[in-house]
Parts: C-alpha cells; structure tokens; sequence
C-alpha cells in the first residue's frame, strides 16, 4: 500500500496501467475472491487430470463388483449402484457441468445484454419490440423450451448449451436493459456524444462499465444456477444422458439411494456446491475490484 | 467582414413535447458571434440558455431554425457529420460530478477524444499530449492515474477544459462551468478560461446565470427568459443602461459593495415564472413587469429591435 502510494507522485511512469491491471491487482488483495479462483483452478486442473489418466469406458462409465461402497481409502468418496468411483466421476464430470453452465450463462449473457443495452438506450420502440420478444421468452418455463430445443435438435451438449442460453439471456437482458436506462441519462453520456464517441463507444465504453456490479452479479449467481438447470434437465432426459458423469445427473441416480448410501447424492452435491460458492465470491471480488470508487 | 463570423444561429427554436403540450424551452432565438469574442447568454432557471447551448452542439436536434458554423450550414448535419465538427465546437459541462465517467481515470478521461479523433500517432504522442494538456489547465501530473472522485471540484472541472480543448477547437459552448464550485475555485477557473482565450484565440458562449462572472467575461451579453432573448448589447452598455425591465431587475439584485452611503433601490421581480408550456402570442414577461403599457397584454410578443447601436431590446417600451 505505501509503495504504491510512493510510485504514485511520480506521475508519469504509472500511466498506462490498464483496467485489467488494476481490478487484478484489486482482487488479489480480496480473501474470498482469491479462495474462489483458486477453488476453480483446481477443479479445472484436475478434470485435465482425471480426463488424461482416467479411461473413460472403463473408470468412469465401467461397471465393477464393488457396489453401494461406502467412501474409504481406495474410494474416497465412495461407489454408487453401478460400483463406479464417485470421487473419478465428479473429478472426470467437473468439465461437463463447467462447460455447459458457463458456456450458456457466457452466451446468454452476450447475447442477453447486447438486447438490453440496445433497448436501454434507444427505449421508444426498439425497446418495446426487442423486450417483448424476450417477455415471451420469459413466460415460458425454460424447461418447456429446452424440451422444445432438444427435441428439434436431437439430444447433445450442443443443443442443450443452446436450449439453456435461450432460457438464460431474457434475465440478462432484463437487467441489461435496467441498468442502462439508470446510466443513459447521466451526463458523462452526453459528454461522450460531444466529443463525438459514436453510439457503440458510448455504449461499450461508458454505459455497460457502469452497469458492471449488477450484471457481473448476475453472472456468477446464473453460473450456479445453470449447473443446476442442466442437472434437473439431465433428470428429465433432455440433458446429458446417463452414463456421462455430469454432476447433476449423478445426483439424480443418487436419489433413490439416498437412504441407504447417502455419499451417492452428497459428493456431487458438494461440488455443485462449492463451485456455486467459489463462483460467487468471485464475482463479490470482481464487483469491488472493478470500482474505482473502492479503490484502497 | 462576414469572414469574422464563427457562429451565426438564425431563429433557432426548439420545442419539446410533454403530455401537457408544447414546452418552449428555446424560441426564435438569433445572435452571431465574431471569432475570438465571448457571448454572455444570462437567464433565470429554466429559461432555455442550457438548451441553447446543446442545440448549438446539435447534442439536442433544433426544431427549426439554422446554425451556420464558420459559413456552413449545420443545422441538418447528421451524427455521423457532427462527429468530424466535434473537433472545432466544444463544451463543457456545468456538473464536473456528472459529466465525468467515474470508471475511467484521468490519463483515459483526458485521452479518450485524442484517440477517438486521432490527433496523435503513436500511444507514446498521445500520453505526453495528454500530460501537456494537464500542464495548460493546471492539473498535477501527480493525478494522471487517479479518478475523478478522489479528486475536488474544481479539478475535476480542470479535467473538463482538458478534455474539451483537446481536440483544438475553435468554439467552446461553456455551460455554466462555474456555477457548481465554490467561490475562490470559480475565479481560478474563470482566469484559466480567460487565459486560454489569449492564447489560443478562442471563441466562447458562456451560459451563465450569474452577472457579476459575466461582466467582466464577455465581449457581448444576450440576456434570456423563457426561450426567448429579450436584451443583447455589449456588456459595459448593458450594465450601464439596461433597458428591459427584467434585464434591469437583474441587475438590481447583484450585490453592490457600497457601505454607508444610500443604496439603488432595489427592483425586484413579483411572483414566478410562467409555465413555458403552450404559451400564449404575447410579452412573456408581462405577469410579471412592472413597467407595462396599457397596450402590452393585447400586442403580440415584442421583436427584437436595435434600440440604440448594438443593442436589441424586445419590448413594446421601445418599440414604437
């Protein structure tokens, strides 16, 4: 803290430190954020891991004799009905369920807030046509139109990505679209328009920078959500088909064992837990440390 | 002669549109300014003088009217002409709260209409200009990373003139840029614009709502209310004769430093001002003066009349 502040009256030597440079340096000062990322590192380490030294057809979908174990030493977290190696499969399935929650939170997220923006900004009509379409979109469960989706595109990583992004971006560009029209009217706009930043800028620049609290919020809390949306998808068959261990899959062939071998359900559950949680302390951290205003 | 004309606005008027009718917020209003000159535009609250500063800017569109900018047309310039003419005519903001970008630093606050219009070359061209342009407004290096929240007023206020003569305009609308700080803050500004004028020859309107910082400002003083301009003329005839009733009524109310001796009495102006929505053909300050002929509520609204050399009054007083 003081170095920096000795640096700082030099002036010059500092310029050109970017955003990017500031909110990491921000963030590392952060505990919970730092537990985060690390937390998200690890899981991404090691599904490259499990993926390199786990065979997939016989450690991961194979069946043994060793069924309904409880965890010990060679199963840390124990066996499920199939007699396969829970702690392999939620290592091995980490990047199923990261992939599909972040993959269809991301493009909700692009394509969400770019209507938003467009209708926070222009508001009149294009407001209303653009935030109607996605009313209808709202409306509908996005169960309903996952079936839909599925069912037209046949069932795969792919279609479910898409069919969750489409239950994903009305969100985004609800909030998008609030936060824009909070920023539009404030007067640093108008003082982009009068040095002549063309409409784009302002928007890419000025206004969504400022909206960044309550859309990078909501980016970490539909992450968490998601991995649970594909699980209850998987559920119903419209997801990821069972042998391929996602985590909310696991869960649900857990549940009519839960009584008698509790750790089919809790291990998977943990994860999905603890990545929801890293997730969202990341963004708490990312939310401040991108605040000038918070700056210490 | 006509060579000498920045800015020329020709019954400029511009209405907006409420649920309870037209709201006049600039009407026919006409003024030229010489290169190198400063307009004073002076007016209560709400009498349009911040409306017809961004319309001059095109950062409102006119409802009629033309601006001529050095011998162009511009008033149906689009966007995307007006962005190339961002470089010659400027503004700057009355709130240096608000019309900063809180999430950019200075060096990107100061930088960002360098790079948009690419007046320099390379990164390294654009930070020292950058750091150029904090020198000529007085701003420390020391603050080129900070943000503008860290900072005071009338620094933030400095990042605003940066910013605006950054781009080397020509004309600079400046928006009540004093009104917000405090008062040893406004001199220093008002003797940095002043300055900058010398040595750069530049050309301002200065919207204010304050005489006494317009007085020793401005080469010329349009005096407004409701959207219409009811006085100009040079400034030191302006205060030594003011004609309009309402011109003279504001210039009672500035405090005179005088002790002991007896005071001017001081006129001042009964009730509020009108609605400016769906206003009626005649004297706008009528409800108001205290100085109306018998046949002001009947006559429509008063021209503009040159009264005496270079100076226009609209009043029936004078119009005969």
């Amino acid at each position: 803290m003081k170095l920096f502040n000795k640096k700082k009256t030099d002036g010059t030597e500092m310029i050109g430190r970017s955003l990017g440079q500031e909110t990491w340096r921000r963030l590392r000062k952060n505990k919970g954020a730092m537990m985060g990322i690390a937390f998200i590192i690890l899981l991404l380490i090691g599904t490259a891991l499990a993926s390199i030294f786990y065979d997939y057809d016989k450690d991961i979908i194979g069946m043994t004799r060793d069924r309904f174990m409880a965890p010990n030493w060679q199963h840390p977290f124990g066996t499920d009905n199939m007699g396969r190696d829970i702690f392999a499969r939620v290592i091995y399935g980490a990047k199923y369920s990261l992939f599909i929650s972040f993959g269809s939170t991301l493009l909700g997220l692009v394509v969400g807030l770019a209507l938003g923006a467009v209708a926070g900004y222009y508001g009149g009509l294009v407001d209303n046509i653009i935030m109607r379409l996605t009313d209808i979109f709202y409306s509908i469960p996005y169960i309903m139109i996952a079936v839909v989706v599925v069912s037209i595109l046949g069932t795969s990583m792919s279609s479910l990505l898409f069919a969750m992004a489409l239950g994903t971006f009305c969100n985004f560009a609800r909030i998008g679209r609030a936060s824009v029209m909070t920023v539009r009217d404030m007067e640093f706009v108008e003082a982009g328009r009068a040095i002549g930043l063309p409409t784009w800028k302002i928007i890419l620049k000025h206004i969504l920078p400022n909206c960044l609290s309550a859309i990078i919020v909501q980016t970490t809390l539909k992450v968490g959500s998601n991995i649970i949306s594909a699980s209850s998808l998987s559920f119903l068959g419209v997801g990821i088909t069972p042998p391929t261990p996602e985590w909310g899959a696991m869960l649900s062939d857990g549940r009519s064992y839960i009584r008698s071998s509790g750790w089919m359900c809790l291990f998977p559950g943990l994860a999905i837990m603890f990545t929801v949680l890293a997730l969202n302390l990341l963004g708490d951290g990312l939310r401040d440390a991108m605040d000038p205003k918070l700056k210490r | 002669m006509e060579n000498n004309v920045i800015l020329e606005v020709k019954h400029l008027t511009k209405y907006f549109d409420t649920p309870k009718g037209k709201l006049h917020a600039v009407d026919d209003v006409s003024f030229s300014i010489n290169r190198g000159e400063t307009l004073g535009i002076v007016g209560e609250s709400g009498c349009g003088k911040s409306t017809t500063g961004r319309t001059i800017l095109k950062l409102i569109e006119p409802t009629s009217g033309q601006i001529i900018f050095n011998g162009v047309d511009i008033t149906k310039y689009s966007e995307r002409q007006m962005r190339k003419l961002r470089t010659d005519m400027q503004i700057i903001f009355q709130d240096p709260f608000s019309s900063l970008d809180p999430r950019q630093n200075i060096m990107q606050l100061i930088s960002e209409p360098i790079r948009e219009h690419h007046i320099c070359k390379s990164k390294e061209e654009v930070q020292k200009r950058t750091l150029e342009l904090m020198d000529i407004v007085g701003l420390a290096r020391r603050f080129v990373n900070s943000y503008p929240h860290e900072l005071d007023g009338g620094r933030r206020q400095r990042i605003g003139i940066a910013r605006a003569l950054s781009v080397n305009p020509k004309l600079i609308v400046c928006d009540e840029p004093v009104s917000a700080l405090d008062v040893s803050i406004q001199a220093q500004i008002l003797n940095l614009l002043k300055q900058l004028q010398r040595d750069i020859g530049l050309t301002y309107i200065f919207i204010t709502h304050d005489l006494s910082v317009v007085r020793y400002f401005s080469d010329d003083i349009a005096v407004m209310y409701l959207g219409q301009m009811v006085e100009k003329s040079p400034s030191d005839k302006l205060f030594e004769k003011p004609m309009h009733p309402y011109t003279r009524a504001l210039l009672s109310a500035i405090p005179l430093p005088i002790v002991g001796k007896e005071k001017p009495v001081r006129q001042l102006i009964r009730g509020e001002v009108t609605s400016p929505v769906n206003l009626p053909d005649r004297c706008r300050f009528l409800p108001r003066c205290s100085e109306c002929l018998e046949n002001c509520p009947n006559a429509r609204t008063p021209e503009l009349v040159e009264v005496e050399p270079k100076h226009f009054v609209a009043c029936h007083i004078y119009n005969k």
